[in-house]
């Protein structure tokens, strides 16, 4: 197993071809993180700025938000480590990262073609994913010690001042870093499908991970039945 | 001696302020009324205080809260320290003065010093939680406090307490329900010595002056009154003896402000932070009705049975 190829992925032959991306581990895993990720954003959002704090009715309440705020934030920190032990190997800085984000511009302007071939993650989702994990674990730690029920009597005030300051940059730092994940899952068409059926078409893995594409098929059982008679 | 307010009447008042006369709300805007009240304030003067715990008595029976007995932790302060259910405290401390040799028993009534700029008022995100009415008494409405200690954070004297009962935030609230019907703090009304007095800001500050001078000319030359303008001010003031170094009753600060951390926060953050999250959501916008959706196209997908069918070789 490469680097490149962490999870168990398998090239079925066909027309279109498919390509298995997530396993259906991974996907419910994704799945409880992005509904936490949601979660946590909209009840963070009403204790930011008064004119977002009728978020809180979604949640019952001032009250019910800010009991409830916290444990998602737990549920969010362990669900997302689950995704970080699946990921991290592939998402390591490679060579044709670089190369790929010179010609970053040509990638805005949907000329992929004009960027190096990359492994089953692109230099941009490789920071989605590294400033995610960052940014999760510096929420998590200053929000355990702003969580007042349980925590307000292990700290100062002035460290508690210093904890609300981060954990609100680093919140609108990772609400940032979801909109720029949310969009490009959106506009590079395709995508979608790789994290609710777990598989991509041929051609998608070839236009945007033509290398992970390659290995998997040279790989010996990386595709599904005999080859297609010709 | 300052004139005691006079005992209520039996008939019927109506109230002197309410919901009219809000200046400040939490986490919402409130257009000024027309007419400010007359701005109250309490007045402590430490150099008065015997350290009877008479008002912490008081407060306890007219706000009506059921504190648990306590322990004697080794301290004079009993409970050792403000609860959701002692909004006032009397803090001990023993200063051997080196000019003098003396030992002095600095005693303060501690509590909220209904700040004219509300630290906990700026920091709380729950409208209507925290308000502030003309004449500067700061109060908690607890049907809209959410329990989140911000207020906490936010106060420069570290007074508000969040009840583990009912996970909402206690304070002094200057007995703004006497005060309405003209009444004075039951702390005030119940002070043996006339150590606690009340009445509006001006009455006060001029009371002091006299009070001032009565102890300079007793030999303390920094004697003075701690109305600390980084706050804009306090409707509960002190007379100090050593009004130069307040820290010595009970680390009492000298120059209280909010801090900047929550200004940060509460400020620049706020804005900023909802300014980028918009501007990151209109980029996006905007890049797909110029650029339009990255699509595959049929030649990638041919391109890729094509891989698969030559064994990973591009060309047939």
């Amino acid at each position: 197993m490469t680097a490149h190829d962490v999870e168990p992925g398998k090239v079925h032959p066909g027309k279109p071809v498919t390509v298995d991306r997530y396993t259906v581990g991974a996907r419910i895993n994704h799945w409880i993180t992005a509904a936490s990720l949601i979660l946590l954003a909209l009840s963070g959002l009403a204790l930011f700025h008064p004119s977002l704090f009728f978020l809180s009715g979604l949640f019952g309440g001032g009250q019910f938000t800010r009991f409830i705020h916290p444990w998602i934030g737990v549920l969010l920190f362990f669900s997302f480590f689950g995704l970080f032990i699946r990921f991290w190997k592939a998402n390591l800085w490679k060579r044709e990262d670089r190369a790929w984000l010179t010609r970053f511009r040509d990638v805005l302007a949907n000329h992929e073609e004009n960027a190096p071939e990359v492994g089953k993650y692109n230099a941009g989702q490789k920071f989605v994913f590294w400033a995610m994990s960052v940014l999760i674990v510096i929420l998590i730690s200053s929000g355990l010690v702003v969580w007042d029920q349980y925590f307000s009597a292990y700290t100062t005030i002035g460290q508690q001042r210093v904890a609300l300051l981060i954990h609100a940059i680093a919140a609108v730092a990772i609400i940032g870093v979801w909109i720029i994940h949310f969009y490009s899952a959106f506009w590079v068409r395709g995508t979608i499908p790789a994290m609710t059926r777990g598989s991509v078409t041929g051609g998608w893995a070839w236009r945007h991970h033509r290398k992970w594409l390659r290995e998997l098929v040279t790989k010996p059982g990386g595709r599904s039945g005999s080859k297609p008679a010709e | 001696m300052f004139p005691p307010i006079a005992n209520p009447s039996v008939t019927d008042v109506t109230p002197r302020f309410s919901d009219k006369d809000l200046v400040r709300r939490s986490a919402s805007t409130v257009s000024a009324p027309a007419e400010r009240l007359a701005e109250v304030a309490k007045l402590i003067d430490v150099s008065k205080c015997i350290g009877c715990k008479a008002c912490q008595t008081a407060c306890i029976e007219w706000n009506d809260t059921h504190p648990a007995v306590g322990v004697n932790a080794g301290v004079y302060e009993n409970p050792p320290d403000l609860t959701p259910d002692m909004f006032t405290l009397m803090r001990f401390s023993e200063w051997e003065n080196p000019e003098t040799n003396n030992l002095e028993w600095l005693i303060r009534k501690d509590g909220c010093m209904h700040c004219e700029d509300p630290g906990c008022l700026k920091a709380c995100p729950a409208p209507g939680a925290i308000v502030q009415y003309s004449n500067g008494i700061v109060d908690f409405v607890h049907e809209n406090c959410i329990g989140c200690g911000y207020c906490i954070k936010g106060c420069p004297f570290n007074i508000p307490r969040i009840s583990r009962v009912d996970h909402t935030a206690y304070k002094c609230t200057l007995c703004s329900d006497r005060v309405a019907v003209g009444q004075g703090p039951a702390c005030a009304k119940a002070c043996p010595t006339q150590a606690i007095v009340f009445g509006t800001k001006e009455e006060m500050k001029q009371h002091a002056e006299g009070r001032i001078t009565d102890l300079k000319a007793r030999g303390y030359a920094n004697a003075g009154l701690y109305d600390p303008p980084g706050v804009g001010g306090t409707h509960v003031m002190y007379v100090l003896h050593h009004a130069d170094q307040p820290e010595l009753y009970s680390g009492l600060p000298k120059e209280p402000r909010i801090s900047p951390l929550v200004e940060a926060w509460k400020g620049i953050t706020k804005y900023a932070g909802l300014t980028v999250l918009g501007v990151a959501a209109g980029v996006g916008l905007l890049h797909h009705l110029v650029m339009g959706p990255n699509r595959v196209s049929d030649t990638d997908e041919e391109n890729a049975e094509r891989l698969v069918r030559n064994d990973g070789h591009d060309s047939a």
